[in-house]
């Protein structure tokens, strides 16, 4: 009779969690994918884990604190490592709402994944969407730090250009408007020879002498 | 310079002399700088791609033997023979030529403003290279934070960032939208920083082309070494350089080598001749014409492999993660073990599980992986700079590094290309004596670079990228041809054969041989014609039509094929051939000038007086 009795009980109880059954949820795990040689393997131990993960959670809902591990079920664990679950009442006749279990979830899903050293992607629970995290946008984005050195540079090379320029036509204005030799690029370099400065022999201040006339005004320009 | 009397050696206004390089080296990297631009990254390695890989070399060593290397050298011969601008040499040949001078200056003018814009954009990218992760590696989230970015998610997390972080594209080319700020400030600092480079003319820019000329072959290197270490690499090579010789019959094949060859040696903008009137009287302008057009081509080549190993890498990346996508939707559907199915055993589950439960395989959103499909897919262009390279770039371990290297590679290359478009415009300005003498240069270059400026931000408008195709295909390639026609017939029939050959034996020593009488006379005429009767012959075929970015649309992310409207036709028209008009407008007017002079001065002694050539 007794026996009868407990065939009964696990037969309603195997009835509760069964693949897409009311309020039963998937969770599919990915390992071996997310922690490569480290992997561990999933057995019973595991399993108890989880079940007392999902019990933790549903314990933080109000009204439901009274939640143990024993009303945590499981069934149909595959290779892949999936299975499903469903979490029952005290009474162990009905489960509790789909809609508890994803709050109770999504609220401790962190503290879950962070279990089994897993995340989002690699501990999934099928029909419970993730909040996804805020995208940590620094205050002044990166860009405009990276322009504002590059503008810098440059406007404080054109200025130091743009002044040296001005000071060389200062200095070319200066000195050899006296000069005849027309060319740029012509040095006042004071030579001295034996002693005495050429400096009298220089130019300065000499007349242009028309018998010498330049190539270019004898020469038809084209 | 006053020297050794050459034959007949034009005056230079007095005053200062002409200003000139202080080193061979300085004007061989100026020239290399200018041909080598964006289009060798970008624009050769596709149509090697297109064209049977490694048979397209053929149509274009023809192109270059024929085409590129006598149009280049009649450039800088004559450029540096005549010692001035583009504007200032056509018109001290013929003045009847002028408006090919002033065709010239216009159409860099134009260029100047679009070639910017992109440099812009690779500036963009660049600032935003200095961040981990990169923020083209990962959609945002939407308005509720419930999940990714539509547009998005849609496409492409790469794509997201090109058309709506970047451009802004509006879905139509009326839908001007206002100035984007980012790209705005973006093209301020283009223009600075070519100001900065151009400030004094060849003084400046001598000094900057050490840098902006030799830093993208280091890049380049770079990225060889790390492509060919890179699994993949080796098959993307392998299958873009397979020559496939039946593209040879196709004529569309030579076409597009003629104009690759004469678009990326930049001819006919008037920077070569620019650049070579700054050089002594006597330099052997043939040798660097050869060695010039000879480095650009191996340039080409070198940057191919670089991006083809990168490219069969990112290939070969994409079709392991389509495997592996495959991979996941089997194991999660039959709940087999993880890793128990590997990329190689792949296709003998997938078999297996058919046979066992083919209605269950049948139901699963499974993708087709073949890697030739990755490896075709080609992208030339932006399309391959800013959506395919920089996808490739963030399977790249240390991602953000080779980011900014790419960009500050492509921004030197732009940015060389730059100086000499720059170049061809103020060294005429320069020539004709806009300004007064007592203004100095730098302000000159300022205005010159002020006023580019402004124009070009009607390319920051949302709908600015589709006005830059329009400016590339229509301002640029027709007017550069027919230019280029005008010039060699000009030296050849209108200044002569015989004196343009003695003007370069003196200067190179030796008399030019048959190859490039032949050339010069029939063969690259010829061919320039050929190529624009074939181009007009192509646009002509097709209505213009062009392609937006529609999220809206509904094949997307495909992009929408939309006709151009009709102010934009009339646009595109006037882009084509303005430039070219300056030709018959300056002719007809120097022949209205002489006929009103003949007909107020009667010739004295019968004998009509030949007057100086300035335009002006």
């Amino acid at each position: 009779m007794l026996w009868l009795l407990f065939f009964l009980v696990t037969a309603i109880r195997a009835d509760l969690c069964q693949p897409d059954a009311e309020n039963a949820f998937k969770v599919r795990l990915s390992i071996r994918t997310a922690l490569g040689d480290k992997a561990y393997a999933w057995d019973t131990n595991e399993e108890y884990l989880f079940k007392a993960m999902v019990a933790f959670s549903m314990r933080k809902v109000p009204n439901r604190e009274t939640t143990e591990i024993s009303h945590v079920l499981l069934c149909n664990v595959t290779q892949r490592v999936s299975f499903w679950f469903v979490v029952t009442d005290p009474s162990r006749n009905h489960t509790l709402p789909a809609v508890e279990v994803q709050s109770a979830i999504r609220m401790n899903r962190n503290r879950i994944n962070n279990a089994f050293f897993l995340n989002d992607q690699t501990l999934e629970f099928l029909r419970i969407p993730s909040t996804l995290a805020p995208p940590t946008d620094p205050s002044v984005p990166i860009w405009i730090i990276i322009f504002g050195v590059i503008f810098c540079i440059v406007l404080v090379a054109t200025m130091l250009l743009i002044l040296s320029g001005i000071q060389q036509h200062r200095r070319k204005n200066k000195g050899p408007s006296e000069m005849e030799d027309i060319e740029d690029k012509c040095e006042n370099v004071i030579t001295i020879e034996n002693g005495i400065p050429c400096d009298p022999l220089d130019m300065k201040g000499g007349h242009i002498n028309d018998a010498f006339v330049t190539e270019d005004e004898r020469l038809t320009p084209l | 310079m006053a020297g050794t009397p050459g034959p007949d050696p034009p005056a230079d206004g007095g005053g200062e002399a002409r200003p000139a390089w202080d080193s061979k080296l300085q004007y061989l990297l100026s020239c290399v700088g200018f041909a080598v631009g964006l289009g060798n990254l970008w624009r050769f390695p596709y149509l090697c791609q297109t064209y049977g890989g490694g048979a397209f070399l053929i149509p274009y060593v023809v192109a270059l033997a024929f085409e590129g290397i006598p149009l280049f050298h009649i450039e800088l011969a004559v450029g540096q023979r005549l010692r001035r601008g583009s504007v200032g040499v056509w018109t001290a040949i013929s003045p009847y030529l002028g408006g090919v001078g002033l065709g010239c200056f216009t159409v860099s003018f134009l260029v100047s403003l679009y070639y910017n814009t992109v440099l812009t954009w690779v500036l963009w990218y660049l600032l935003n290279s200095f961040q981990h992760p990169l923020p083209w590696s990962a959609c945002p989230l939407d308005l509720n934070r419930t999940g990714l970015e539509q547009e998005c998610r849609d496409s492409s997390p790469v794509s997201y960032f090109w058309y709506r972080r970047t451009l802004n594209v509006s879905a139509d080319i009326s839908d001007g939208g206002p100035v984007q700020w980012r790209l705005l400030l973006c093209l301020a600092v283009s223009w600075a920083v070519v100001y900065l480079c151009v400030i004094r003319g060849i003084e400046t820019t001598g000094k900057a082309i050490y840098f902006t000329a030799l830093f993208p072959y280091l890049v380049l290197t770079a990225f060889l070494v790390r492509g060919l270490t890179l699994p993949g690499a080796m098959q993307g090579l392998t299958y873009l350089f397979t020559p496939d010789l039946r593209v040879l019959q196709n004529p569309r094949v030579w076409l597009d080598a003629a104009t690759q060859i004469f678009f990326s040696l930049s001819l006919a903008f008037g920077g070569h001749i620019a650049f070579a009137s700054y050089n002594p009287p006597r330099n052997n302008c043939r040798r660097d014409a050869v060695s010039i057009a000879l480095v650009n081509s191996m340039t080409s080549l070198y940057a191919s492999v670089a991006v083809f190993s990168v490219l069969g890498f990112k290939a070969a990346s994409d079709h392991g993660q389509c495997l592996d996508r495959n991979i996941l939707h089997l194991i999660n559907a039959f709940d087999l073990p993880e890793q128990s199915v590997s990329r190689d055993t792949y296709t003998a589950a997938l078999v297996r599980l058919n046979a066992s439960q083919p209605a269950q395989v049948a139901g699963l959103p499974l993708e087709a992986c073949r890697l030739e499909d990755f490896l075709d897919k080609s992208a030339s262009g932006t399309g391959l700079a800013f959506i395919v390279f920089t996808e490739a770039v963030l399977h790249m371990p240390g991602a953000p590094v080779w980011a900014v290297l790419f960009f500050a590679m492509l921004f030197s290359l732009g940015l060389s290309s730059m100086f000499g478009n720059m170049e061809s415009i103020i060294t005429p300005l320069l020539d004709l004596g806009v300004m007064p003498r007592r203004v100095p240069k730098e302000v000159l270059t300022g205005l010159a670079c002020l006023l580019c400026f402004l124009m070009a931000t009607c390319f920051t408008l949302r709908s600015g990228s589709y006005w830059l195709e329009i400016f590339d295909q229509y301002a640029a390639a027709l007017n550069l041809i027919l230019l280029a026609f005008f010039e060699v017939i000009g030296v050849v029939y209108v200044y002569g054969m015989k004196r343009f050959c003695d003007d370069v034996a003196w200067m190179t020593g030796r008399r030019p041989g048959f190859y490039w009488r032949a050339t010069w006379k029939v063969v690259s005429p010829l061919l320039l014609l050929t190529i624009f009767v074939a181009y007009i012959a192509l646009l002509a075929s097709s209505p213009p039509h062009y392609k937006a970015w529609n999220p809206r649309y509904e094949r997307f992310p495909s992009r929408q094929e939309k006709p151009y409207p009709g102010w934009v036709l009339a646009a595109c028209a006037l882009l084509s051939f303005l430039p070219t008009l300056w030709v018959p407008v300056v002719a007809l007017g120097q022949l209205l000038a002489r006929c009103r002079e003949k007909t107020r001065d009667p010739p004295q002694d019968g004998r009509p007086k030949p007057r100086g050539g300035r335009a002006c």
